[in-house]
C-alpha cells in the first residue's frame, strides 16, 4: 500500500466511508477507548482540576522552553550522554544514521514514536542499508504491511485479527502453516517470537520520550508491551528521538501529566511500564547501553510560539481527541494522508506541510468541540483549525468558488434591506419549487447540500416580513 | 418595568421556518420581557468567522453589536449564533478599539432561547400541549458552547401528551456543521445517518431540537431516505405552534 497525500483527502475518505472492515474497528474507538477513558475518569475523581493542572504544567514549560531546554542538555551530559540539536527532519535523519554509522550499527530495534514517523526515518534507514525493526506490536504489523500508522497510539488500530493473522502469514515465511493464528493471544506470541530474535541481534536501539525533564535531565517513556525496556538496554547504543516541546521543569510535573496521559489514552490508571532514562550506563548498573544520544527535534514547532496555534505545543499525543472526534470515526487516520490525523493532525499539519497542503485536515471538522472538551491539557483545538482557516483565507489560498460564494452573501449580509429583499425571494421560490411535497429535491446550485439531503421547503414569508405587516 | 429583549431571529429561521421567530416571541413574552425585533439584523456571520473569512465576520459583528447594544438581553432561538454572539464576538473584534468592549458587554447579556426562559427568567414549565413521542437532539453549540442540557428537557416534561425519550449519544454531532455539510457531504451524511438511527432506536416519532441547521441537515437526509421521523423545533413545540414539521407535505 502506498500511502496517500493529505489532498487526497475527499477520494481517501470516500472510499474509508464504504469500507465495512474499516467502519467496525473505527467503532471501537467508542466501546475501547472513549468508554476506558470515561470509566478511568470516574474512578480518579477530579479530572478537571488535574487537567487544569496539566496545562498550566504544559504553558509553564513552553514559556521558559529555552531555559529547560539548556538545563535538560547540561543534566544529560553530565552523566556522559550526548544532547543533538536538528532544526528539521532532515537533520534528525543526518544525526541518527551518523551516530549509527561511527557506532558500526546496522540492525536497529525501535520503541514507538511518531517523531520517527514525522521524519520518515525507517524508508531513509533503509536506504541507507540499515535495518529498523518495529517492536511495538501494532508497529510492528504495520511495517510488515508497509502501511503509515492510522492512529497516534494504537498504529494498527484500523486492521482486524484476521488481517493480522494473514500479513504474518505472509511475512514469517517459517511459520507452520498448520498453526492457528486465530486468537489474539496467539498472534502477541508469534509476534514476541520474531522480535525476541531481533532485540538480541540489535546493535542500536532508537525509541522517542513522552517527557523530558529539565531538572533531572530524564527522558521518560510509557509503554504496555515493555519493548521499550528492550529496545534501549539491551544494544549498545541507544538514541532517544523527541520534539523539543515535550520537556517539563521536573519529574513531579512528569507525574501529574501521567496520571492524564493513561488515563486519557488508554483509560488506564498507569501503563504497564513507565521508564525514566537518565543516560547510559554508569559504573555501578548492570545493564544498559553504552553510548547514550538524545536527539531534539525543532521541525517548526519553535516557529508556533507567539501565534494562535501555540497551545497546539502543549499536546501530549493521548490521541483522546482521535477517539472521540466524530471525522475521524467515520474516516480513519489513513484518509488524512500524514503522520498525524484527527483534530490535532488538523492542528500541526498546517504548520508542517503547509497552510494549503493541509487544507483538507482543518476543513474536514463540524467544530463540534468534543476534541477540546476531551483534551487532557486544555487544547483549544477548533480554535486553533479555524485560525488556520483564516490563514489560508487571508493568503488567497481558499477555494475561488468558497471565496466568491462567501463574498456576494457578505455584500447583501452587510446590507439589511437588500438582504431582506433576497431572502424573501428565495423563501417565495423555494416555496414554489417545493410545491406541495414540502421539500425540494434537487437545485443546479448547492451541489454538496444537495447530494444527500432534500431541503425542507421554507414556509413561504420571511419572519421580517411577516413580523413588519403583523397585526 | 419589563426587560427589554431584542430577538435575534437568526437567518436560518427567518428564510426557512419563521414561525420558530413567532414562537421565541410567544415564549419570551410568557417569561414577563417586551420584545423587539430590530430590522437591521440579518445573520450572525457564523459562515464567514468559521470559514476565516475574518473581516466579513468583522464587519457583520459590529452591525449586530450596533443592532442590538440598547437591550437588557439579546435572544437567539439558535444555540450556534448564541454561541457566536457570547463566545466569538469578543475573540473576533479584541482589535478594534471602537468596538472590543461594546462585544464584551454584548456577550454577556446574549442567551440561547431556551437557557433564557429557564436560567435567566426561571421559567419551570409551559401550557402546551402535544401528542407525540419525542427525542431531543443536543446541538453541539448549544451544549459545549452554551452548556444547555438540562433547560429543554425540563421544558419539554410540562409539556401535555409529550413523552421524551433520550438518544443513547446525545453528545455526538450530527455532522451538519455550517459549510462542512456543503463542503463534505459524505462524511456529513455518514454522521447524519448515525444520529438518525440513534433517534429511531429511541421509538420516537418526533426529534426536537434547538438549531435549525442540524434539523433541516437531518431533516433533508431523511427525506432523501424515505425514513419517516417529524423534524421541529424545540420553541415550536413549547409555544403550543403546529402545522407540518420541516419538509412535510402542507
Amino acid at each position: 500500500m502506498t500511502a496517500s497525500t493529505p489532498q487526497e483527502f475527499p477520494a481517501e475518505a470516500h472510499a474509508a466511508l464504504s469500507d465495512e472492515t474499516l467502519k467496525v474497528a473505527l467503532r471501537r474507538l467508542k466501546t475501547h477507548f472513549a468508554l476506558g477513558r470515561q470509566l478511568a475518569f470516574t474512578r480518579y475523581g477530579d479530572m478537571e482540576a488535574l487537567r487544569e493542572q496539566g496545562r498550566a504544567i504544559r504553558d509553564y514549560a513552553l514559556s521558559r522552553l529555552d531555559s529547560l531546554l539548556e538545563s535538560f542538555e547540561r543534566q544529560v551530559k553530565s552523566r556522559g550522554g550526548q544532547v543533538h540539536w536538528a532544526r528539521d527532519a532532515k537533520e534528525a535523519r543526518d544525526i541518527i544514521l551518523k551516530i549509527l554509522r561511527e557506532t558500526g550499527a546496522k540492525t536497529v530495534t525501535k520503541g514507538k514514536s511518531m517523531v520517527s514517523e514525522e521524519i520518515a526515518l525507517n524508508p531513509f534507514l533503509e536506504a541507507n542499508g540499515m535495518h529498523p525493526v518495529e517492536t511495538d506490536l501494532g508497529e510492528y504489523i504495520i511495517q510488515l504491511r508497509k502501511e503509515p500508522p492510522s492512529h497516534i497510539i494504537a498504529p494498527a488500530f484500523h486492521l482486524s485479527k484476521e488481517q493480522v493473522a494473514e500479513t504474518f502469514r505472509e511475512s514469517h515465511t517459517e511459520l507452520d502453516p498448520r498453526r492457528s493464528l486465530e486468537e489474539r493471544t496467539t498472534l502477541v506470541l508469534e509476534a514476541r517470537r520474531m522480535l525476541r530474535a531481533q532485540f538480541e541481534a540489535a546493535d542500536a536501539g532508537i525509541t522517542g520520550a513522552n517527557f523530558l525533564s529539565a531538572e533531572e535531565g530524564a527522558a521518560v517513556i510509557v509503554t504496555n508491551e515493555g519493548n521499550g525496556d528492550l529496545t534501549r538496554l539491551l544494544p549498545k547504543t541507544h538514541i532517544v528521538l523527541t520534539g523539543i516541546e515535550k520537556v517539563v521543569a521536573d519529574l513531579d510535573d512528569v507525574s501529574v501529566l501521567l496520571r492524564l496521559l493513561t488515563r486519557s489514552a488508554t483509560g488506564q490508571d498507569i501503563s504497564s511500564y513507565v521508564t525514566v532514562m537518565l543516560g547510559p550506563r554508569n559504573a555501578k548498573e548492570a545493564d544498559g547501553p553504552e553510548n547514550f544520544h538524545i536527539v531534539l527535534l525543532d521541525n517548526g514547532r519553535s516557529r508556533l510560539i507567539g501565534t494562535e496555534a501555540e497551545d497546539v505545543l502543549r499536546c501530549i499525543r493521548c490521541a483522546a481527541c482521535l477517539n472521540h472526534c466524530p471525522i475521524y470515526g467515520a474516516v480513519g487516520g489513513h484518509s488524512y494522508g500524514a503522520t498525524y490525523s484527527g483534530p490535532i493532525g488538523a492542528a500541526l499539519n498546517p504548520n508542517l506541510l503547509g497552510v494549503s497542503a493541509a487544507r483538507h485536515h482543518t476543513n474536514a471538522s463540524t467544530f463540534c468541540g468534543r476534541c477540546a472538551e476531551v483534551c487532557p491539557v486544555k487544547i483549544p483545538l477548533p480554535k486553533i483549525m479555524r485560525y488556520w482557516r483564516a490563514r489560508e483565507y487571508a493568503s488567497g489560498l481558499a477555494p475561488k468558488a468558497m471565496t466568491f460564494g462567501l463574498g456576494l452573501w457578505a455584500f447583501a449580509a452587510k446590507r439589511p434591506a437588500l438582504y431582506r429583499f433576497f431572502s424573501a425571494t428565495v423563501a417565495w421560490t423555494l416555496r414554489k419549487l417545493g410545491g406541495k411535497k414540502g421539500h425540494v429535491h434537487a437545485l443546479p446550485i448547492m451541489n454538496g447540500w444537495f447530494a444527500v439531503r432534500d431541503f425542507p421547503a421554507p414556509q413561504g414569508k420571511s419572519f421580517h416580513h411577516l413580523w413588519a405587516h403583523r397585526k | 418595568m419589563k426587560p427589554r429583549v431584542g430577538l435575534f431571529v437568526t437567518c436560518l429561521v427567518d428564510l426557512v421556518r419563521p414561525q420558530v421567530g413567532f414562537a421565541a416571541v410567544k415564549l419570551i413574552e410568557l417569561a414577563g420581557c417586551d420584545i423587539e425585533v430590530p430590522a437591521t439584523q440579518t445573520c450572525c456571520g457564523q459562515p464567514a468567522w468559521n470559514s476565516g473569512a475574518d473581516k466579513h465576520a468583522a464587519d457583520i459583528a459590529r452591525q449586530v453589536v450596533d443592532a442590538f447594544e440598547s437591550f437588557d438581553y439579546v435572544v437567539a432561538p439558535s444555540g450556534s449564533c448564541a454561541g457566536m454572539l457570547r463566545i466569538h464576538y469578543p475573540e473576533l473584534l479584541k482589535n478594534d478599539d471602537a468596538y472590543a468592549t461594546r462585544a464584551r458587554s454584548l456577550a454577556a447579556k446574549s442567551h440561547e432561547l431556551i437557557s433564557f426562559l429557564v436560567r435567566v427568567r426561571g421559567m419551570k414549565d409551559v401550557a402546551a400541549r402535544s401528542n407525540v413521542r419525542a427525542c431531543y437532539h443536543d446541538s453541539c453549540s448549544s451544549l459545549r458552547e452554551n452548556g444547555v442540557k438540562t433547560e429543554p428537557r425540563t421544558l419539554l416534561a410540562s409539556v401535555n401528551g409529550l413523552e421524551l425519550s433520550e438518544l443513547k449519544e446525545p453528545e455526538v454531532c450530527c455532522g451538519f456543521g455550517g459549510l462542512f455539510s456543503v463542503k463534505y457531504p459524505e462524511i456529513s451524511e455518514r454522521l447524519a445517518n448515525d444520529k438518525i438511527a440513534d433517534a429511531q432506536a429511541t421509538g420516537a416519532d418526533t426529534l426536537l431540537g434547538a438549531d435549525l441547521g442540524c434539523l433541516l441537515h437531518l431533516a433533508g437526509c431523511m427525506e432523501k431516505q424515505g425514513k419517516a421521523m417529524k423534524v421541529r423545533h424545540v420553541a415550536e413545540v413549547l409555544a403550543d405552534i403546529h402545522g407540518p414539521a420541516l419538509g412535510e407535505p402542507r
